[in-house]
Parts: C-alpha cells; sequence; structure tokens
C-alpha cells in the first residue's frame, strides 16, 4: 500500500479517528455537549478530507475498494447527511433521560459502514460495509431503552436483518460458485465467457443479493418491517436510516449491476422492474391508510424507492445522474421532514407523530410548518423544490427505455401520493379549534438552523438545478474501474 | 426582459405583501393593487414593436444540462390573457378588501402566487417551463380553497389538486416523450418549442402524444369527461379563488390547447376534431341543463361556465379564422361576466350568509344597483347581442357552421338553455316575495367602480371587437401558420 493508496482512503482513516477519539473521550468524561462536538467536528473533517482523496481518484485500492468519483460523491452525501443527523439530534437527546455519547459513536460507526458500502468492489467489502452500516443501527434504533416501543423495533429489526444477510451471503456463494471471482468487475467477462443459454445458478444467486438488498431499501415484498421500525425508532435514527442506509445501499447495487454487467440480463431487469411497480403502487397505497406521520413517511418512502428503481433500471451513466440527483432530492426532503418531527418531539417527551398533533401546527408555529408544507411538496413532486425534477428524472429514465407499465405506475403512484400528502399539509393548514397562541421556538436552535438550511438547499437546486446536474455528470465520468 | 419582469412582479408583490401585513391587513391589500397595476402598466406603456413574430422575446439558458431554457414569447394571444390576468386580479383583491378579514398577507401571497404562475404559463416557450409554472399555479390555488374556502373546502380543493395533478402527470410524460423521439431524431436534447415544431412523428405515436397533451388541458379547461372538479372548487373557493379559477385557469387549459395541441400535433388534431367539437357541444348542453337544475346560486354560475367552455372546445377543434377569433372573444368575455357574476355572488353571501336561491327573493327592493348589476351581466352571460359574450358565441357558431352544420346547430339549442337559467337566476333571487326582513346593504362603492368596469368591459367588446381582434389576429396567424409548417 503505498501513498497514494492512504491518501485514497484517507475519508475511512479520518472518520475512524474520529470515532476513536469519542470513545476515548467517553472513558475521559462522560458529556453529552462533547460527544456531539466532537462527532460533528470528526464528520465535517471526514468531509474535508474528500478533497485530497479526490485528488488521486480514481483509484482502486486492493480489490476491495474502487475510490473514484462515483464513490466520492456518494460518501460526500452520506457525510452531509450524517452531519445533518448529528445536528438535529442533539438537542433532542439532550432532553432526553440516560447518557447520549455512545449515540454518536455508533452514528458513526455506521456512517463508515456507509462510506464502505459506496467504495466496494468486492463481495467481502460489500458484506463487511453491509454489517458495519446494520449492527450499529441496532443500537441507536433501541436506544431510549426504558420505552417498550423502540425495543421492539430493534429486536424486529435484529432478525430481519441477520436473516437478510443470511440470504445475501448465500447469494454471495452461488454467485462465486458459478463465476469463481468476487470481484464486481471481474464478473462480467466470466459471464460472457459461459456464452449464451440460461444460468440458473447465476441468476439465483442474483436473486437471493437482490433480496437481501431489497430489504435494506424496504422494496415490496420486503417492507414489511419499515413502518414498525420507522415508528419504534427516536426520530433523528429514523431519518438516519431512511437517508443514510439508504443511500448507502442503492449506492452499491448500483454499482454491482453497472460494474458486473447484471443490466444485460433481461430475466433481472424484469425482476427489478416488476418489484418496482409493486413498490410504488403498494407503498403508496398502504401510506394512504396511515394516520401517523412516521409510519406515513415510512410506506412513502417505499414509493420512493420504487422511483427510484425506475431512475435506476435506466442503465449506464444515464442511471448514474439519474439516481444521483434523486438521491440528493430525497435525501435533503425526507431528512427536513424527520427534521420537523424531531424538533416537534424534543422535549415532548413522547414521539409526536399522531396527524391530530399537526393539527394547525401552520398557526402555532408558522416556520416548521412551512418547511413541513415544503418538505411534503417536494415529496410529491411540486415545482420550487427539487422533487419536482426528481420526478422529471425518473419519469425521463422510464420513457427514454419505452417502460410503459413503470410510467404509468409511477403516474398512479404520484397521484395517490398527493392524496395523502395533501391530506398532511391540510391538516397543519386547518384553522386551530380553540386559541391559537404562537408556541414557544423551543431550544431547538441547531435544528432550526438545519432544517432552514435544508430547506434553502431544497429551494436552491429545486429552482437551479445546473449546480447539483453538474457535479453528477462530473462524476459519473470517473465512474468505474474496469 | 419585460416579460420576465410580467412573472417577478406578482411574485415580488405577494411576498411583499405578506411580510407587510405584519403591520396591517391594509397595507398588505395596497401593495397588492399596486404591483398589479405596476403588471398593467408594465403591459400597457411599451407600445412594443413587433419583433418577427412575437411581440416581444426572452431566451436564456436555465438548466443547460437537461436542455430546459427560460424561454419566453409573447405575442397577440398572450398579451390580450396576461392583460385579463392583470384586471381580474386587481378586480379580485378588490373584491376580497372586506371578505378575507384573517390571514390576509398569506392571502394575497397565493392570490398573487398564484397569478404570476397563470403568467408564466402564457408566456412559456419552453415546454418544461410551461410545465414548470403548469404545476406552480396550483399550490397556491390550492391553499387559497383549504384555508379561506367554504364548507366542503377540503373535499374540494382535494378534488381539484388531484384533478388536475393526474392530467398535469400525463402531460409531463407527453412531454418527456415527444423530447427523447426529438433526441434520438437530431440527437439533441431540448425542450423548446420552436424545436420541437419541427419534430417528425408516425401518426400513431402523434397521436397518442396529442392525447396525452389534450387531457391534460381537458381537464383544466374542463372539457366533459373530466370536468366534475369544477363544480366543488368554484363553489366552495372564496370570491377570489372563484374570480380567478373561472377567469383564468380555465383559460390556461384553451390556451395550451391552442398554443401546443395544434401546431405541434396538426394531423392527429384534425382526425381528432369531431370527437373534440363532440364533446364541446355535449359540454354546452350539459353544463347549461345542469346549470338549470342548481339550487345554489355559485353552483349554478359554475355549470355555466362549463357550457360556456364549451363553446370555446367547439371553436378551438372548428379550426377556422372565424371560430379562432370567437374563442378568443369569448374567453376574454366570460372572463369578465362570469368573474362579475362571482363577485356578486360572494357579495350576496357576505350580506345572506347563505347560497340557497331558494332563501333569496325580492332582493330588487332593498340592493337595487346589486341587481340591476346582475341582471346585466346574467343577460350577457346569455349572449345578448351587443355585449361581448354574444361576439364569442356567435362568431364560434359561425366558424363551425362552415365545418359541421350539425354541432353549430346543436350548440346554437344550448344558447335556449342558457337564457333560461340566467332568467332563472334573477326571477329567483330578486323577484318574488322577500325573504331577508331587514334589507341587507346594497353594494359598497369599490364593488360599483370594479362593476362599473366589468360592464364597460363587456359593452366594448360587444359594440367594437375589431381592435381586440386586430391585437389577437397575429398571435392567431401564428396557430395555424406553425401547423402549416409541418
Amino acid at each position: 500500500m503505498n501513498d497514494a493508496d492512504i491518501r485514497a482512503i484517507l475519508p475511512f482513516l479520518v472518520l475512524s479517528a474520529a470515532l476513536t477519539v469519542i470513545v476515548l473521550g467517553i472513558a475521559v468524561r462522560r458529556d453529552r455537549g462533547q460527544a456531539a462536538i466532537l462527532a460533528a467536528i470528526g464528520l465535517a473533517a471526514t468531509l474535508a478530507s474528500l478533497w485530497p482523496a479526490q485528488a488521486v481518484a480514481p483509484r482502486q485500492v486492493t480489490p476491495l475498494f474502487a475510490i473514484d468519483g462515483y464513490a466520492l460523491l456518494l460518501m460526500g452525501l452520506i457525510l452531509a447527511e450524517s452531519l445533518a443527523v448529528v445536528l438535529l439530534s442533539q438537542a433532542y437527546l439532550a432532553r432526553q433521560e440516560g447518557p447520549a455519547d455512545e449515540f454518536y459513536a455508533l452514528l458513526l460507526l455506521s456512517t463508515l459502514g456507509a462510506l464502505a458500502l459506496v467504495s466496494a468492489s468486492h463481495f467481502a467489502s460489500f458484506f463487511l460495509g453491509l454489517e458495519t452500516l446494520t449492527i450499529p443501527l441496532l443500537g441507536l434504533i433501541a436506544y431510549p431503552r426504558e420505552r417498550p416501543l423502540p425495543i421492539e423495533a430493534g429486536v424486529k429489526y435484529l432478525i430481519l436483518a441477520a436473516m437478510s444477510s443470511a440470504v445475501l451471503l448465500f447469494g454471495m456463494a452461488l454467485v462465486y460458485a458459478r463465476l469463481g471471482t468476487m470481484e464486481f468487475a471481474r464478473m462480467g467477462a466470466a459471464l460472457a465467457a459461459f456464452g449464451q443459454g440460461p444460468q440458473i445458478l447465476w441468476l439465483s444467486g442474483v436473486a437471493l443479493i437482490f433480496s437481501g438488498v431489497a430489504f435494506k431499501l424496504s422494496l415490496v415484498p420486503f417492507h414489511l418491517w419499515v413502518a414498525d421500525v420507522y415508528e419504534g425508532s427516536p426520530a433523528p435514527v429514523t431519518a438516519f436510516i431512511a437517508v443514510v442506509s439508504k443511500t448507502a445501499v442503492l449506492g452499491l447495487l448500483l454499482r454491482y449491476f453497472l460494474a458486473a454487467g447484471i443490466f444485460r440480463d433481461p430475466t433481472v431487469e424484469l425482476t427489478v422492474g416488476v418489484i418496482a411497480i409493486a413498490s410504488m403502487l403498494g407503498g403508496n397505497l398502504l401510506a394512504l391508510l396511515q394516520t401517523n406521520v412516521k409510519r406515513l413517511l415510512a410506506y412513502s418512502s417505499v414509493g420512493h424507492l420504487g422511483y427510484l428503481l425506475v431512475a435506476f433500471l435506466a442503465g449506464g451513466t444515464a442511471a448514474i445522474e439519474a439516481v444521483g440527483y434523486y438521491l440528493v432530492a430525497y435525501g435533503t426532503t425526507t431528512l427536513g421532514a424527520f427534521g420537523v418531527v424531531t424538533v416537534l418531539s424534543t422535549g415532548a417527551g413522547r414521539e409526536v407523530v399522531a396527524l391530530n398533533d399537526y393539527r394547525s401546527l401552520a398557526w402555532r408555529r408558522p416556520w416548521l410548518a412551512a418547511v413541513f408544507i415544503l418538505m411534503l411538496l417536494s415529496l410529491a413532486g411540486m415545482p420550487l423544490t427539487m422533487g419536482f425534477f426528481a420526478k422529471i428524472y425518473a419519469a425521463a429514465a422510464g420513457v427514454g427505455r419505452d417502460a410503459w407499465p413503470l410510467v404509468g405506475a409511477l403516474v398512479a403512484g404520484s397521484v395517490i401520493g398527493l392524496f395523502y400528502y395533501l391530506r398532511v399539509v391540510v391538516a397543519v393548514c386547518l384553522p386551530a379549534a380553540g386559541e391559537q397562541t404562537p408556541e414557544p421556538a423551543g431550544a431547538a436552535g441547531l435544528a432550526m438552523a438545519t432544517l432552514a438550511g435544508l430547506t434553502g438547499i431544497l429551494v436552491w437546486l429545486g429552482v437551479y438545478p445546473a449546480p447539483a446536474v453538474d457535479l453528477i455528470r462530473g462524476t459519473a465520468r470517473v465512474f468505474g474501474m474496469q | 426582459m419585460i416579460l420576465l419582469w410580467l412573472i417577478l412582479v406578482p411574485l415580488i408583490g405577494g411576498i411583499l405583501a405578506w411580510i407587510a401585513s405584519r403591520s396591517g391587513s391594509a397595507l398588505a391589500r395596497w401593495i397588492s393593487l399596486a404591483a398589479l397595476a405596476g403588471e398593467l402598466l408594465l403591459l400597457l406603456l411599451p407600445r412594443p414593436a413587433p419583433y418577427g413574430r412575437w411581440l416581444a422575446e426572452l431566451d436564456l439558458p436555465w438548466a443547460p444540462e437537461l436542455g430546459i431554457r427560460l424561454h419566453l414569447a409573447m405575442d397577440g394571444l398572450s398579451f390580450v390573457l396576461i392583460l385579463l390576468t392583470a384586471v381580474l386580479g386587481i378586480f379580485s383583491v378588490i373584491a376580497s378588501w372586506s371578505e378575507i378579514t384573517e390571514r390576509v398577507g398569506f392571502f394575497h401571497f397565493n392570490l398573487m402566487w398564484t397569478l404570476a404562475g397563470v403568467v408564466g404559463v402564457f408566456l412559456a416557450l419552453d415546454l418544461l417551463l410551461f410545465f414548470f409554472f403548469w404545476e406552480l399555479m396550483l399550490i397556491p390555488m390550492y391553499f387559497l380553497i383549504v384555508v379561506w374556502g367554504h364548507e366542503r373546502r377540503i373535499y374540494a380543493a382535494i378534488k381539484f389538486f388531484l384533478f388536475t395533478q393526474g392530467g398535469g402527470l400525463v402531460l409531463l410524460i407527453a412531454i418527456l416523450t415527444l423530447s427523447i423521439l426529438f433526441m434520438r431524431q437530431t440527437g439533441t436534447v431540448s425542450f423548446d418549442y420552436m424545436a420541437l415544431l419541427k419534430i417528425r412523428l408516425p401518426p400513431s405515436t402523434a397521436t397518442l402524444l396529442m392525447l396525452g397533451f389534450f387531457i391534460a388541458f381537458a381537464v383544466k379547461l374542463p372539457a366533459i369527461p373530466f370536468h366534475s372538479w369544477l363544480p366543488d372548487a368554484h363553489t366552495e373557493a372564496p370570491t377570489a379563488g372563484s374570480v380567478v379559477l373561472a377567469g383564468l385557469l380555465l383559460k390556461t387549459g384553451a390556451y395550451g390547447l391552442l398554443r401546443f395541441v395544434l401546431p405541434l400535433f396538426p394531423e392527429a388534431s384534425i382526425h381528432f376534431a369531431p370527437i373534440a367539437m363532440a364533446l364541446g357541444v355535449t359540454g354546452i348542453i350539459y353544463g347549461a341543463v345542469l346549470a338549470f337544475a342548481q339550487t345554489d346560486l355559485k353552483r349554478l354560475v359554475a355549470y355555466s361556465s362549463i357550457s360556456h367552455l364549451g363553446f370555446v372546445l367547439l371553436g378551438i377543434y372548428a379550426w377556422n379564422s372565424l371560430a379562432l377569433q370567437g374563442v378568443v372573444m369569448q374567453m376574454l368575455a366570460h372572463g369578465l361576466s362570469t368573474g362579475g357574476l362571482f363577485i356578486l355572488v360572494g357579495a350576496l353571501q357576505e350580506r345572506l350568509h347563505t347560497r340557497e336561491m331558494g332563501r333569496m327573493g325580492g332582493l330588487w327592493a332593498g340592493m337595487p344597483r346589486l341587481a340591476a348589476i346582475a341582471m346585466f351581466l346574467a343577460i350577457a352571460s346569455l349572449g345578448l347581442p351587443g355585449l361581448g359574450d354574444f361576439i364569442g358565441e356567435f362568431l364560434v357558431l359561425l366558424g363551425t357552421y362552415r365545418i359541421a352544420p350539425g354541432f353549430a346547430a346543436a350548440a346554437a339549442a344550448g344558447l335556449v338553455a342558457s337564457a333560461l337559467y340566467a332568467l332563472l337566476l334573477i326571477q329567483q333571487v330578486f323577484h318574488g316575495p322577500p325573504h331577508a326582513a331587514p334589507a341587507p346593504p346594497d353594494l359598497a362603492p369599490r364593488h360599483m367602480l370594479v362593476m362599473g368596469l366589468l360592464m364597460a368591459g363587456l359593452v366594448w367588446f360587444g359594440l367594437a371587437p375589431q381592435p381586440v381582434l386586430d391585437t389577437v389576429a397575429p398571435g392567431l396567424d401564428n396557430v395555424t401558420a406553425f401547423a402549416r409548417q409541418r
């Protein structure tokens, strides 16, 4: 391992160092504020370390990690999202009982797993990253351990995550048995060497891998855990699962499919298409029935992952661009929405999630309501928000491939989606039943500033998407280590 | 740059009005009025010198990677429609002067942003930019209905949003398909109207795409199978919302048909014309018959809109210069007469707290000014010669008669029904035994001013329509010329 290799994996090193510092800090002195500050500094330093890494990219570091523009872009996105989660959770945790220091250590460890995942180019690093991402999540989900709901959610996630990992491993074994390699880049060639004919072993392997990944992405029919876990987790953790874990896993899936040449297979394409349609329709229909905002957002995220799969299926650099923009939009919007839930739950002693709690929010806390409405409109794909261009990207990807069933499901899903987003917007805008006194803003100043930043990005890139598109295009060019 | 300002002035005015409402709601109203007056000046003062095809044009990059440009242009057609937007905007602000008392700043913000979206729709020449404004105008309109509407406002607002948004998504798919086909032919990514006019499509594809565009615009217009959102939305909206919905939002559907469907898909449109004209005639008769059956005054006016917009659809697909001139005249006159009727209904509701015609009656004695104006507007809307609506309907019928005498005859039958409901309205509300014991106050001076201007406009359109028709003519020539190039 030479100098350039070290620079390429600098983000991993910096983040691991930050993690160590936090753990050591806990050993010296227990202090909530100290851990939060260290975590924020660590994430910011890791973000800064992307620049030296970018100077040597694209670079293959051992067969395990491909540090290319694509990986760095998603790393940047993931780090920014983690940073936002840290900022959002600071006030929330400060009002909780019990120690909060380990929360940040777990969060950073999970982020490290996500970074490994998006740069993985080998089954070993794939699995390693996934487990590093998942296992700290269990601790994060069940963090308020005196409450029953988080414990239940944690156990549920533990069992299903373990099962999906087993399925994933078995799939990897099958693919390895058939192709004799675990490096993504060699798989395409190995597969082509077998020539025409059905590839039952390989197909089963890919199907099992996809199932394991689809569990993490909560695609229909692997979505059964999503509402319970979203509901049971503390609001900032929900945001983290919804955003960071999904970004990382989808980023990995796209690299695996592109590098291993899986897009060329019609059976796989058909299966992914069917799952996309099921997710778009199923997720949105299930969301219709919810009166709990977290559960509603959970099922809405199932639908959004369905739209993302439509963009994903575009294949090639078009897929990188569409998925990239969609991920940025989805990340900003989802963080914003769960951020509002976090701020409302801060100091409330419970999770503020019932639709009734949001009644007439616009007249009690107008700024928070404005942010929430903008986020919901972005989820619905309305103009002036990033969701508008994300919707156009997904639709254009479907139309570009003449995939009319996908496009039809996208339209149907969006219309259903509008209905329940509007229901929440209506609740927020309803006049208050009794007196209308503006509530005190609470002590969540940092979280409110984060929300303001997210809203600014949402509107700026929603009106003028060129900077984001430029960045993503630029990285798409340096993709590929083959 | 004037074109950009036409969009920016209401946007900025809306934000200022919202901010200013903290120090008094009157200030918010005055700021909105000033912004709209500025819009009017911007439109009228610099007599635009003809600039090739367009009176004015602006073409800037917006998201060049995606092939989206900030391409705005104005011809005679957009000019008169934007003029109508500014005028009806001023009337809406005045009409809600005493009706809206809560959250005045946010109300004017939404009103102004709707108007800005409408202006954007009338100006955009890039298809995705058009779609951007098309969706942008929905959100503030939705808030207008949800927050300030009447009893069943939530149901109405969600229905309105789902219908138009469903149509909008179909439009988006059609736009994207068109652009991708264009890219496959020429290798360049573009959503530009002038570029896409050059695309060559196989007939079956063109028909499908044409239907995609048509559905979106027919929902907005509304044409018959897609109309059911309209009575609810118009009835439940506050007065200003109804005026903007009927006067402007419906016109964006007609504008879309004229600007995009006919020029982009001329052959497919010709084949589709009989069906569209049949839908138009059905709308004329259906709207008039249902208006006759209503007991809610506002619903009556709403259904009469379906009937009037049926003439617009009929005229567009009759597609000769007479009918198209009639279409524009009908749009302007309907904007004024129906807008006026909605303002009157709003004034009545403010005074009587009901819209049920059964609980009105004998109001002529108590409020002669309001009653006389209602009489005038009802008669205008039934198409009395000498007033604007007559010119519109007559020209449409004349143009249609040359193409399809049967449709023209059936549409003329709809005129008879419209006389019925207009007279029913007058008879039930203003004649007969009085219901309200103390006579409510008559119209305030500011209402009288609005109504005077409205009536003057209708008389002007009715007696001397030629200046309007001359202004619009080059715009309509654009429609036919673009279509002929194909």
